[in-house]
């Protein structure tokens, strides 16, 4: 694989290949977290942490592993950042570790980041592998966050409530009561509304998708017939 | 071909040995580094539940190192499974409240964790939610964060309400239910009430040995 540009990592961690909404990678705590901003972000910032981590340590010890070693080194890189991460966030946020609970270890499940150790970092050198991590971290984070934001003001009718579980006592009343005390919609809580607010952010950003595409095409006098296709399979052993 | 499977198996093996060596030794320094954080902050946790019940200003000891073990053969009525330990709360090293856990095992998605708070006179100090799987936005509201129902406990005892009335008020009792959720507020009510039967039944051996913890404390405490 040759090199890939900072922009078009940025571009396709954020947008074109976001891991929660093209990919739909762990979407297991992309649905089960997100009910409130300060769980998704939360949640977002541990996982982002362990996909930067990774992806560096992988991409560094792309030529010393095998490939008939290559999964288990990489569950066990992945593994370690994020019980790493799980001692940080019980040592520094124990309340928000205690709400996250389960879904703190299981980000070692989020094919998300077996997918970028697999499919960029173990094939790129440290640093565009770090920032790919970073962006798809962040893609994948922005996701929950928007999430979070919608089902959290549908549902229970507040904005940035419980922020000091995260960013202490400074943040204790970022909180917003957007509607009355007694406010509440059940079901954008509860995992059904999980799934209607995903597949809401779906849809939107193909709608998005396929204006930009359409208004590229008028802009073309000649578009371009048959586009190029590309397999990205790895190498079968 | 054997051998070079052999040799390719050793090599793979050495490698991922190292790998596991370098993760342990990963692994082994961010616990050593954050492990007295993490205890802090089990500690304050802990503490922030018990202080919500009696307030710093009340008591004059560490409520939560001053402690007594519940007996086994009150484990079942508490709902405890692996025992547990009540907290005493004393002014000038008397005890005027305890502070003990309960588990009622039969909420609406399993079981509810909480404290109950209890003076001498039996009067409920004060009742705390830790943790539940409760349905949000429905049965949640056992917890103080969402809800003030808690608080409905403080100052009630066996014998105010009576005894048969320890229940919510679709069952005949003085307690609120939920709209939408009968099962949670029950479960808690009841498990409430147990803690107080508990408490009426031990309250002598509480008593008693707080006296002989009594000595102790201010031999190796000192301070006020």
């Amino acid at each position: 694989m040759s090199e890939v540009s900072y922009r078009e990592i940025s571009r396709n961690g954020l947008w074109n290949n976001n891991p929660a909404l093209v990919q739909l990678l762990g979407l297991c705590p992309l649905l089960a977290v997100t009910g409130s901003v300060v769980n998704a972000l939360g949640l977002g910032l541990a996982t982002l942490a362990v996909l930067v981590g990774s992806n560096t340590a992988v991409s560094l010890i792309r030529h010393q592993v095998s490939d008939a070693i290559r999964t288990p080194a990489f569950v066990m890189i992945i593994a370690t950042f994020t019980t790493c991460t799980e001692m940080l966030m019980k040592a520094y946020t124990y309340e928000l570790y205690q709400i996250l609970g389960i879904f703190i270890p299981l980000i070692v499940t989020n094919c998300a980041i077996l997918g970028r150790a697999e499919a960029f970092a173990s094939k790129q050198s440290p640093l565009p592998a770090a920032f790919d991590g970073l962006m798809m971290g962040l893609g994948f984070a922005a996701v929950l966050l928007v999430l979070g934001a919608i089902r959290e003001v549908i549902g229970s009718g507040t904005l940035f409530a419980n922020m000091d579980l995260l960013f202490g006592p400074m943040a204790a009343n970022w909180g917003l009561q957007l509607f009355g005390d007694n406010y509440g919609f059940l079901v954008m809580i509860l995992p059904p509304g999980a799934f209607l607010v995903t597949g809401l952010l779906i849809a939107l950003k193909n709608i998005i998708d396929a204006r930009n595409l359409a208004r590229i095409e008028a802009t073309k006098s000649k578009p371009l017939k048959g586009s190029k296709r590309v397999r990205t399979t790895g190498a079968i052993q | 071909m054997g051998s070079q499977l052999e040799k390719s198996m050793g090599l793979n093996g050495r490698v991922l040995g190292l790998f596991a060596l370098i993760t342990s030794l990963l692994l082994a320094g961010t616990h050593l580094g954050t492990k007295d954080k993490i205890a802090e902050s089990q500690r304050r946790a802990a503490q922030k539940a018990l202080l919500e019940i009696i307030p710093q200003a009340q008591h004059d000891n560490d409520i939560l190192t001053d402690t007594l073990t519940i007996p086994q053969h009150y484990w079942a009525i508490l709902g405890l499974k692996k025992g547990g330990e009540l907290h005493l709360a004393r002014k000038q090293g008397k005890v005027f409240a305890i502070i003990v856990p309960a588990v009622a095992p039969d909420g609406y998605s399993g079981a509810i964790n909480m404290i109950v708070g209890i003076h001498l006179d039996g009067t409920v100090a004060g009742v705390r939610v830790l943790n539940h799987s409760e349905t949000p936005g429905l049965g949640d509201k056992v917890d103080l964060k969402k809800s003030p129902w808690v608080l409905s406990f403080d100052g009630k005892s066996l014998g105010s309400p009576p005894a048969a009335r320890w229940k919510v008020k679709k069952d005949k009792g003085d307690f609120d239910q939920f709209t939408g959720a009968t099962i949670t507020p029950r479960a808690v009510v009841a498990q409430v009430a147990r803690a107080l039967h508990y408490f009426g039944e031990d309250k002598k051996r509480i008593i008693k040995d707080s006296g002989a913890l009594q000595i102790e404390g201010q031999i190796e405490g000192g301070k006020p």
